[in-house]
């Protein structure tokens, strides 16, 4: 069929903010979509305020909404724009659950929008269970077996039915507490009885146990004719014990054999034409390790995190293809856009094995079980590519970027356990897993041990042995060219191999090269090499003696590095970084600039953006690699957040030309106690400070300044070990910690200033004229990380003289760092005063922000100061005459990471943001607080328990507006007993602690009789640290996990009822955003 | 990554070293050989024995995991006495393959250095693959019988895979399995409903004997179905013209076109030679499968006998099941 005259224009869903198991994919994937769009000619229309994409710059979009996925405000803008179809597929699990609800209120047919892609009833027969089930049993795909049972009897019958061991869900609990795997009658009883006293609907779900099952996974593609195509199948090491989204992923499949791959294959074609998928799905199986027999789990029809990873892996533009399928291309039609000139209508060959791996940030949050299971966790991944299963595992450790170079040989090595410890952790799968079984092969386990504790395929395992192997080989051989070729091939790094030796890993790394030991660079074709294929996606391995591509001289151009995997506090704002700094240079001039990155998830590693993409580590090692291949003009490290950033000094002392502002200046900016000094050179004020090298200082210090103070390394990012410490003992712990994360910088420790301001502000200088993008706002007080922070634009709290010092200084600052590029800097506000607390010569995370509220792409000025062009003359105050206000709310994902507590600290725990603009400061904030989830009620109950004086003190406004608004309010005792005085009807509820006190707190959640709570925790921050309270942290945790909106600062609560109140009488406006203004 | 089981049963690697572009190789191992299904052809093998002559991998796994493993990879190759090489960039030797066309080659294992020269020259004296002649080698010497059932199906032998001997029993027909040379009449002697020309290796125009067989079996309007080397066979029966490609096809993502319907399917593939695509025209078949990459001859049909022909594998083993109905279109021919 060929392409759908009758469209015109497309409305596009996006998936908001960033959260655990909806990441940056679906900006890569939301792009690829309105690219293919926008090559047909059509309009494309896009809703999402994730304003720290690439596919909400107005570049690939005709008109972009900063508005919440939700009917409601969907609706509102197919009213306004009247596209005549749909995309649903590109914006994860939101935008599939709005778009089925539009149609089940007749939205589509109102309006005659016509859903492009699978069709509704398609989706729904893939996301209700049982309509899932009965359609694969119709397409001959058999499903696991399972019964729902009222008392132990009917279980004990189901269970000897399925055979032992089996599964036990609870029906109707949080999280899936109360249930259990049964292997005997006993264990059944235990679990059943508790799974029933725990579900309020008194029934539990008595499932096949598959645990030990092969997970495996295959993306399809379909188009309307129903022509289909696999194209990438991937196999999860870590069985089906663990989601895929925190299994280490290999792609291709590596332990199933022909029979079972096309058995699995023809099952996945069957299932996805008798569902009616259009375009791209993924279907997940689990596969017996003793017999061919499998069931289906699910299909998820739409673009996903694995098909992303697909794509990555395959070279196969997965999201792209499935778009134009959307638009009525059928599959025969569309071309390989690797080869150009074959089909898309083809299986891709790979002649490499592909390893994802997650990256989890466990470290960042209090309490949180850190033990992998059914619950995704992991807040990002890396993909590596190597022609060895032992090099892309170590390289996908590398690219982690959290301090390990490999699976062995680390700098802090050698845990011990005893061998019941190592047993109960290899059955218990957490975030160590595959260190934890080359532990246990060391002590001497067997492969087949640990195979049936672990349930991971005995090969894997045996890779493992093979990296052990090795490096004990290392540890005991001379390093001669087979020794080293071996354990490059290993995927060992220099840094390992100077470990084992104790030498310098520049001393490995001359040796190497002088024995001729370098890593060819491989194309990723789509078709393992079978035709010629003109790609510039490569990748590095020792796999081989061959390049398969040279560099002519005069292709000499520039590398930007990305910004690894996303994690805490560095996402997507980074990408949208690195992608407009390759525009900027393209658009100034430059036609060879290449990128390095190693996240799949993202448009950066889109291989149509830049003249060569490396899918490869991003450290010294590897980049030194690239840079003896390419080598380029110079390398950019500014714009790939703190990961590209820390490479900068030991790129510069190779020899790398490091393109932006010099290593020396960067350094004097990372470096605490030398950027400190400067600014004391400035007459610039910072809170009291004082770098040490031992805890006496450190003591000495604290007690002259009084606590807190906050404890922080250098050349961090988004708080790592970034303490507020408010006591002797806490000092003692936390200065340790700090010296860990950075031992070869000096540890700081300033006052921590409470009732505070922050600032940030974005700005760009080629070293003679300086840009400042904006002044942006904290909404929440200092204390709350500025990752975790509601901003502002601009601010409302800064008076004009303020205002006017906070320019001087930035302006006095980016000229004494001589920066050359984007910078941030924190500010601190005080009684009026104005102190720094940190520069940043890099992109920010709030540069995306300030860029498309002011309308000045920053990164695209940053590119013509790293090329030494004048910047553009761009008004002073141009940012304080934007008409908007532009308001940037976090996005927690708190829901997915069990036992997790949501108080905010010093430490980042925000997973995204989205960012709306507005005429008003709560138009803006209505709707930001409507993307992020917040559920604004115009009526009901809140809960309110506050600790401490003061800060019942600050909220009485706030809750006399809540009661004049006509909401009910509840609240503990003490915090009853204050407003009840100040306020009268306040009504008395008891703690969760007290269950037999009544009213109860626990009872009115369960019973959905409470709209949203404010609790903001004792005292401050100070408690939360001291001691836990424990009925608090219940309040907080229990009402996440039923969805209740839970305010925990003042400052979030006085905008929540504020903004509540406007609501009354106003409507939030639906505009789109303008375009960057051209700069010449 | 999957299937060298497979492959290197497949008779028509006949004579070959075989190499392969993925990279690690081996790492389910390989069954036991002596599991047999009900009609006795080996259950997980395409004939009895390997029929490469080398094989070049750029891993091997020494370990295999699977729950149906009886060896390793290189235990069976050990036991077969078929040499084998390992830590090749094969990736490099594709490449030289996809430029250069199939060539001539040799493994050489020796304790001292190894005389490349010398090496090249005694390659040159050596037979060329394209002077073989496969079909005493792997043709049945004698028929082969499968099942009981009343009606019957016959395979002619120049190489065929068991999978196809499967595929006809899964129809419900008796197979039997003739020699490369089986004359017309005695074919017909058997009273099959159907004929079966099979894959093999090597140049069509090695088996004069099957092409006459084939006129035959095309004027008496016997349902048959060639496959691969079967369906040049019966191209040239047809008065098709056959070419040899320069590097063929092979590999298990092969997109086919069917013209009929314009559905695309992925198929299995592995052959040197093919029909020429503008002698058609001229002959008694139409175009029914082309190659969605390159437009090359994939499938003809007979412009008014009972004879199909692909030139891909429908019978899998290795690669997908997607073209099973091929053997459907062979029931509805004999059931007309």
């Amino acid at each position: 069929m060929p392409k759908n005259e009758s469209l015109k224009k497309i409305l596009v869903l996006g998936s908001g903010a960033i959260k655990i198991g909806e990441a940056g994919e679906f900006d890569y994937s939301g792009s690829q979509c309105l690219k293919a769009i926008h090559e047909d000619g059509l309009k494309s229309v896009l809703i999402n305020p994730n304003i720290a994409t690439i596919q909400t710059d107005t570049r690939f979009a005709d008109q972009v909404y900063l508005l919440p996925v939700n009917p409601q405000y969907v609706e509102s803008i197919i009213e306004k724009e009247r596209p005549d179809g749909i995309m649903l597929a590109y914006g994860g699990q939101t935008a599939l659950n709005c778009g089925v609800k539009l149609d089940e209120s007749g939205i589509f047919k109102k309006y005659g929008v016509n859903v492009l892609g699978t069709q509704i009833p398609g989706i729904q027969s893939t996301e209700d269970r049982q309509l899932f089930k009965d359609s694969m049993k119709e397409a001959g795909v058999p499903v696991l077996n399972s019964k729902t049972v009222t008392n132990f009897d009917d279980a004990k019958n189901a269970a000897e039915e399925l055979n032992y061991p089996v599964i036990i869900r609870v029906a109707y609990t949080l999280g899936g507490r109360g249930g259990g795997v049964a292997y005997n009658e006993i264990e059944l009883h235990e679990i059943v009885e508790r799974g029933l006293k725990a579900s309020l609907v008194g029934q539990v779900l008595v499932e096949e146990y598959i645990g030990h099952w092969k997970q495996i996974e295959y993306e399809i593609m379909q188009d309307y004719d129903g022509n289909n195509v696999v194209v990438c199948n991937m196999e999860n090491v870590l069985s089906m014990k663990v989601h895929t989204g925190d299994n280490i992923v290999v792609a291709p499949s590596q332990t199933i054999d022909n029979h079972e791959y096309h058995m699995l294959r023809s099952a996945g074609l069957r299932a996805t034409k008798h569902v009616g998928i259009v375009g791209e799905c993924n279907i997940q199986y689990a596969l017996d390790s003793d017999s061919d027999r499998y069931v289906a789990i699910e299909i998820n029809p739409r673009l996903s995190r694995s098909s992303a990873l697909a794509s990555k892996a395959t070279g196969y533009p997965l999201a792209y293809m499935s778009a134009k399928i959307g638009l009525g291309y059928n599959l025969s039609e569309l071309v390989n856009r690797i080869t150009k000139n074959t089909t898309a209508c083809f299986e891709p060959s790979l002649d490499y094995i592909v390893c994802k791996h997650p990256r989890w940030d466990f470290s960042k949050f209090e309490l949180v079980n850190p033990k992998l299971g059914p619950t995704m966790k992991s807040v990002g991944e890396v993909m590596a590519v190597g022609r060895t299963f032992e090099e892309s595992l170590q390289k996908a450790i590398r690219m982690l970027d959290i301090g390990n170079d490999g699976l062995v040989l680390n700098r802090a090595n050698g845990q011990k356990f005893s061998e019941e410890e190592i047993e109960e952790k290899l059955s218990h799968h957490d975030d160590k897993i595959l260190y934890n079984v080359a532990i246990a092969l060391k002590m001497g386990i067997s492969v087949e041990k640990i195979y049936s504790l672990s349930s991971i395929d005995p090969w894997f395992i045996e890779k493992i042995q093979n990296i052990v192997n090795t490096e004990s080989k290392i540890k005991s051989s001379a390093l001669d060219s087979p020794t080293l070729w071996e354990a490059k091939k290993m995927g060992f790094s220099d840094k390992q191999i100077a470990r084992a030796k104790e030498q310098t890993p520049d001393s490995i790394r001359d040796l190497r090269k002088k024995l001729g030991i370098i890593p060819s660079v491989k194309q990723i074709d789509t078709l393992a090499a079978e035709w010629p294929a003109v790609t510039n996606y490569l990748y590095f391995t020792y796999g081989g003696n061959s390049n398969d591509v040279q560099i002519p001289s005069n292709e000499k151009g520039i590398v930007v590095v990305g910004a690894g995997p996303y994690r805490i506090g560095s996402s997507v704002e980074f990408d949208w970084g690195t992608v407009n700094m390759v525009w900027g240079l393209q658009e100034n001039g430059e036609k060879n600039v290449s990128v390095v990155n190693c996240n799949p998830e993202t448009v950066s590693t889109d291989y149509d953006i830049c003249t060569r993409l490396y899918f490869e580590e991003i450290t010294q090692e590897r980049l030194l690699d690239i840079s003896d291949f390419e080598n380029p003009k110079g390398v950019i490290t500014c714009v790939g957040g703190q990961t590209a950033n820390n490479l900068t000094p030991g790129l510069a002392e190779h020899g790398i030309n490091i393109m932006g502002t010099s290593a020396h200046d960067v350094d004097r900016a990372e470096d605490r106690s030398k950027f400190s000094a400067e600014l004391d050179k400035l007459h610039i004020p910072q809170p009291l400070w004082q770098a040490f090298s031992n805890l006496g200082e450190a003591k000495n210090f604290a007690q002259d300044v009084g606590f807190p103070v906050i404890v922080r390394p250098s050349y961090v990012l988004s708080g790592a070990a970034m303490k507020v410490v408010w006591s002797q003992e806490e000092l003692k712990i936390y200065v340790k910690e700090a010296t860990d994360v950075s031992p070869d910088h000096p540890v700081v420790i300033s006052k921590f200033m409470l009732n505070s301001l922050e600032v940030d502000v974005d700005g760009i200088s080629n070293g003679k004229e300086v840009v400042i993008g904006a002044i942006v706002e904290h909404i929440d007080s200092a204390g709350v990380h500025s990752g975790d922070a509601m901003m502002c634009i601009p601010p409302w709290r800064l008076s004009n003289k303020i205002i006017e010092t906070i320019n001087e200084y930035a302006k006095k600052i980016a000229l004494t760092f001589n920066v050359k590029g984007p910078f941030n800097l924190q500010f601190l506000i005080n009684n009026d005063h104005v102190y720094v607390i940190e520069l940043n010569i890099r992109a920010s995370r709030s540069m995306p922000f300030v860029s498309k509220l002011v309308k000045t792409n920053l990164i695209s000025l940053a590119s013509k100061a790293i090329l030494d062009k004048p910047l553009p003359k761009i008004p002073e105050n141009k940012w304080q005459k934007i008409h908007n206000y532009g308001i940037k709310v976090p996005q927690f994902s708190f829901m997915q990471l069990e036992g997790a507590d949501i108080a905010l600290g010093v430490e980042m725990q925000s997973t995204g943001e989205a960012a709306c603009f507005g005429e008003s400061f709560y138009d803006a904030l209505s709707k930001g607080l409507t993307s992020v989830g917040y559920n604004l009620p115009d009526k009901g109950t809140a809960l309110v328990t506050v600790g401490g004086s003061q800060n019942k003190e600050k909220l009485v406004a706030s809750i006399a507006k809540l009661k004049h608004l006509g909401f009910k309010i509840l609240a503990t005792e003490h915090t009853a007993e204050f407003f009840e005085e100040k306020l009268g009807d306040i009504e008395i509820v008891h703690k969760i602690s007290e269950p037999e006190r009544k009213p109860n707190i626990a009872d009115l959640l369960y019973e959905r009789k409470i709209d949203f709570i404010i609790n903001i925790p004792s005292t401050s921050t100070l408690e939360k640290y001291v001691g836990m309270l424990d009925d608090e942290y219940q309040i907080r945790r229990k009402s996440l996990e039923l969805g209740i909106p839970v305010l925990t600062t003042i400052e979030l609560a006085d905008s929540f009822v504020k903004t509540l109140e406007w609501l009354k009488t106003n409507k939030p406006t639906i505009d789109p955003i303008q375009p960057y203004d051209k700069i010449e | 990554m999957v299937g060298y089981t497979e492959a290197l049963t497949d008779p028509s690697y006949n004579g070959q070293i075989l190499t392969l572009t993925y990279p690690l190789v081996g790492n389910y191992g390989v069954p036991d050989p002596n599991i047999k299904d009900l009609d006795g052809i080996p259950k997980f093998f395409e004939s009895e024995k390997i029929q490469i002559r080398g094989l070049v991998v750029h891993e091997l796994s020494h370990t295999a995991s699977h729950w149906n493993l009886s060896m390793t990879l290189d235990e069976w190759m050990y036991n077969e006495k078929i040499p084998g090489i390992s830590g090749i960039d094969t990736r490099e030797l594709t490449k030289k393959l996809r430029t250069n066309g199939v060539m001539m080659a040799a493994l050489v294992v020796s304790e001292s250095e190894i005389d490349v020269e010398k090496i090249k020259q005694e390659l040159k004296s050596a037979a060329h693959y394209n002077s073989e002649r496969f079909m005493n080698e792997v043709s049945t010497k004698e028929e082969k019988i499968y099942g009981d059932d009343k009606n019957s199906v016959v395979i002619i032998d120049t190489g065929a895979k068991n999978a196809i001997i499967r595929n006809i029993r899964e129809l419900g027909y008796k197979a039997i399995l003739v020699p490369w040379n089986t004359s017309f009449e005695k074919i017909m002697s058997y009273d099959p409903k159907g004929v079966v020309l099979s894959s093999g290796p090597g140049d069509p125009q090695n088996c004069p004997d099957t092409i006459d067989t084939a006129k035959k079996l095309i004027e008496e309007n016997m349902p048959t179905l060639g496959i691969c080397l079967g369906a040049q066979i019966i191209g040239i029966a047809g008065n098709t013209e056959t070419y040899k490609l320069k590097y063929g096809h092979r590999g298990q993502n092969k997109p086919c076109v069917n013209l009929e319907n314009n559905q695309v399917y992925v198929t299995s593939q592995n052959h040197g030679y093919g029909i020429k695509p503008e002698s058609l025209d001229a002959s008694d078949f139409k175009l029914w499968f082309t190659n969605a990459d390159d437009k090359t001859v994939e499938g003809i049909k007979h412009k008014k006998q009972n004879c199909i022909a692909v030139q891909f594998h429908p019978e899998a083993a290795p690669g997908p099941f997607d073209c099973k109905f091929i053997f459907e279109e062979l029931k509805q021919l004999m059931e007309k």
